[in-house]
């Protein structure tokens, strides 16, 4: 990085305007694209639904964003999703109260599955991209070794409720999906945490040089389980969400790991650490939901779909890494 | 991956009907008058007990085969990595308990590698124990020199998917994909106006069963003068089930649904459901999940199948053979029933999981339902 290593001149701004990521321009040109080819759209069960949807992998790309801001990489969300839909319905055994006490060990699962990552990534000094891929292998293997194979049993309306009730016939909006409260609650709370609070500069310091970070004072080990753990919570809210939208099955969290790093580079964030931003990632996420959702409409198979998410991705890197040339940092 | 894997869930869930496997033509009609002829056809064979019954009547001779007891009945099986494979092994053993001449059986898993299923078959054959072997196919072209080779040896039964030769005793399997395409379809067809819209989802392309499924159906539904609105993959993925129907639903309306597999019926009915719309005319499987909810809702429904219970009739075929008795060969056609308004009471039973398939056959035997993960 050693673009990093600039002198520290005075921020002289290059542009009059302010810089704006462009995440936002190529959503806004998708979601334009998409309506043309289907005006209903703009309607309201079009958009909210497509916020739904979008849900899950907008609260696992924000969360995702604090490892990769971090400097690492949480490739085990994916199979924690799987774990958590398919746990949650051999522990609710049908039983519409158990939701409360379900929901609450999910969220402790997913505390110890971060805390793991975390401590074998800072004390065993396990690459983050060798330690959560074993934990995805493991949590994938759990899953399997729970289920039988199969799913078991059906998950209650009630466990339900978050990732598929729409409240309907209000005004205006007339449909408002839960799962956009959660996205909305979910995505101020993970905003607030990493550019509100020390915590976040914190983030930031370590992924951009973790040396230096340390010789300042930061409790880099510390920061860095935090990021896990916040990934994992993260991935718990998503399988719920998702569990919730289409039931119950035993490859439900398939690819999300992948996707939600997709997401956080399309948002501008910078592999590798020291940058990034919750609202643009959670952008990158509706980017990569938009755009699947128009590749469908066009009626391109799935390998085609395959190649230009490749596509984007790469893309999407090059923009980001010619952006930080341009503005010098 | 995702790929590799819902492929290995299709290609599981789809099982192949060997008989058309040597054409890689998936749209024969030929072979799609044949098994729209089976379907209605009056099997032959005790009553109620469809996995004894036969449709075509012809019989192999298997005298030269008879021997003593107890027996030892080896079974090559592609695999049990679906939950129709996991129902279909579980009869087979349930059926296995229910013959006391069987001394051993002997079951190898080739988890679903034709590599390791043919390796398979030579450890078994080279072990000398068999007195005759039961071979669930992983594919069909990989998978018929083995099979020649053990007809050499000893008496051969194949069921499910086919092989490309005619050495097998015996081929066991229901009428066929051209079948489940037809059965769902013909349901739509009378169900709904001429013209009428009409929604496919398919899990994927390419696997031969799923094929002649959506071809079968296709046919049925253009000749009924419908509007097939489109034709979808799902990859058997819920929320990617519901999120296409979702889409067609706010893009116009949707008066039929056909499926080529049941897996993810029950949220294509959801995104209905969800979105406030009366529930259209439903093709699923017998899929306890769907039966369920069809009987909730009040659907207008029917549940092809591609029945379980076929996982029984190799043991019983087995045992007749080496008993020197006759059975249905060279091809043992099993009726291939599908769930109806009329059966849908007997059929759902809240008791077992999700994606039991309820056209076992196995209700009457002595583990159920604990055996098949019920209560």
């Amino acid at each position: 990085m050693s673009e990093n290593a600039l002198p520290h001149e005075p921020a002289r701004p290059r542009r009059a305007l302010p810089q704006i990521n462009p995440v936002y321009f190529v959503l806004a040109a998708l979601i334009v694209a998409i309506i043309v080819q289907n005006p209903a759209f703009v309607e309201p069960t079009g958009y909210m639904n497509f916020l739904k949807r979008a849900a899950p992998l907008a609260i696992l790309a924000a969360g995702q964003l604090y490892v990769i801001v971090s400097g690492g990489f949480d490739l085990s969300v994916g199979s924690l999703i799987t774990l958590v839909v398919v746990g949650s319905s051999m522990l609710t055994n049908n039983d519409p109260n158990a939701t409360w006490w379900v929901i609450a060990v999910m969220f402790g699962i997913g505390l110890g599955v971060g805390l793991i990552n975390g401590l074998v990534v800072c004390y065993l000094k396990v690459p983050s991209l060798i330690a959560t891929l074993g934990m995805m292998i493991t949590l994938n293997g759990l899953a399997l070794m729970w289920s039988g194979g199969a799913p078991r049993g059906y998950l209650p309306d009630s466990f339900r409720f978050f990732g598929r009730f729409n409240f309907t016939d209000l005004p205006v909006i007339r449909i408002l999906p839960v799962a956009i409260i959660v996205l909305v609650v979910a995505g101020f709370v993970l905003y607030w945490f990493m550019h509100r609070t020390n915590f976040g500069r914190l983030l930031h310091a370590i992924g951009d040089n973790p040396r230096a970070a340390r010789l300042a004072g930061v409790p880099v080990n510390r920061v860095r389980i935090s990021a896990f753990v916040v990934s994992s919570l993260s991935a718990v809210v998503a399988g719920i969400l998702l569990g919730g939208f289409a039931g119950v099955s035993t490859d439900v969290g398939l690819g999300y790991e992948l996707q939600a790093i997709t997401a956080t580079v399309l948002g501008g964030a910078q592999l590798l650490g020291g940058r990034g931003s919750v609202p643009a990632a959670i952008a990158g996420a509706l980017t990569l939901m938009a755009i699947f959702t128009l590749l469908n409409f066009l009626g391109l198979p799935q390998p085609v779909r395959q190649v230009v998410q490749g596509l984007i991705l790469i893309l999407a890197v090059a923009a980001t890494v010619y952006r930080q040339r341009r503005a010098g940092r | 991956m995702k790929r590799l894997v819902a492929l290995a869930a299709a290609a599981g869930l789809a099982l192949t009907a060997g008989a058309f496997a040597q054409a890689p033509n998936f749209d024969d009609p030929e072979e799609f008058a044949k098994q729209r002829e089976q379907l209605t056809a009056t099997p032959m064979g005790p009553e109620g007990m469809p996995w004894e019954q036969y449709l075509i009547d012809t019989m192999a001779d298997t005298s030269a085969h008879a021997k003593e007891g107890p027996y030892t009945v080896c079974f090559s099986n592609a695999g049990v990595n679906n939950p129709w494979r996991v129902v279909g092994y579980t009869n087979m053993t349930e059926e296995v308990a229910l013959h006391e001449e069987i001394g051993e059986f002997i079951h190898v898993d080739a988890e679903g590698s034709d590599d390791k299923q043919i390796a398979d078959i030579d450890d078994l054959l080279a072990g000398g124990n068999c007195d005759i072997l039961i071979v669930s196919p992983n594919t069909t072209a990989a998978l018929t020199p083995a099979v020649e080779k053990a007809c050499a040896q000893l008496p051969v039964i194949v069921f499910d998917r086919g092989v490309n030769t005619d050495c097998p005793v015996t081929f066991i399997h229901p009428v066929g994909g051209y079948g489940f395409g037809i059965q769902g379809a013909e349901f739509i067809a009378e169900n709904v106006e001429p013209g009428a819209n009409v929604l496919m989802l398919r899990i994927l392309p390419g696997v031969d069963v799923l094929e002649t499924r959506y071809s079968a159906g296709r046919r049925i539904l253009e000749e009924a003068g419908l509007n097939i609105v489109g034709a979808e993959f799902t990859d058997g993925d819920n929320a990617k089930t519901k999120s296409i129907v979702e889409d067609y639903l706010a893009r116009g309306t949707i008066d039929a649904v056909w499926m080529d597999a049941g897996a993810t019926a029950v949220a294509a009915v959801e995104a209905f459901e969800d979105g406030g719309y009366d529930i259209p005319v439903f093709v699923g499987e017998d899929q306890q999940d769907f039966l369920r909810k069809w009987q909730d809702l009040g659907m207008t429904a029917i549940a092809p199948t591609y029945p379980t219970y076929q996982w029984r009739t190799p043991i019983i075929a087995a045992v007749r053979i080496l008993q020197g008795e006759e059975v249905p060969g060279p091809e043992w056609v099993l009726p291939q029933p599908a769930v109806t308004q009329e059966n849908l009471e007997a059929m759902v039973n809240p008791a077992m999981p999700p994606l039991h398939y309820a056209m076992c056959g196995c209700e009457e035997m002595p583990n159920y339902p604990q055996a098949w993960g019920g209560q």
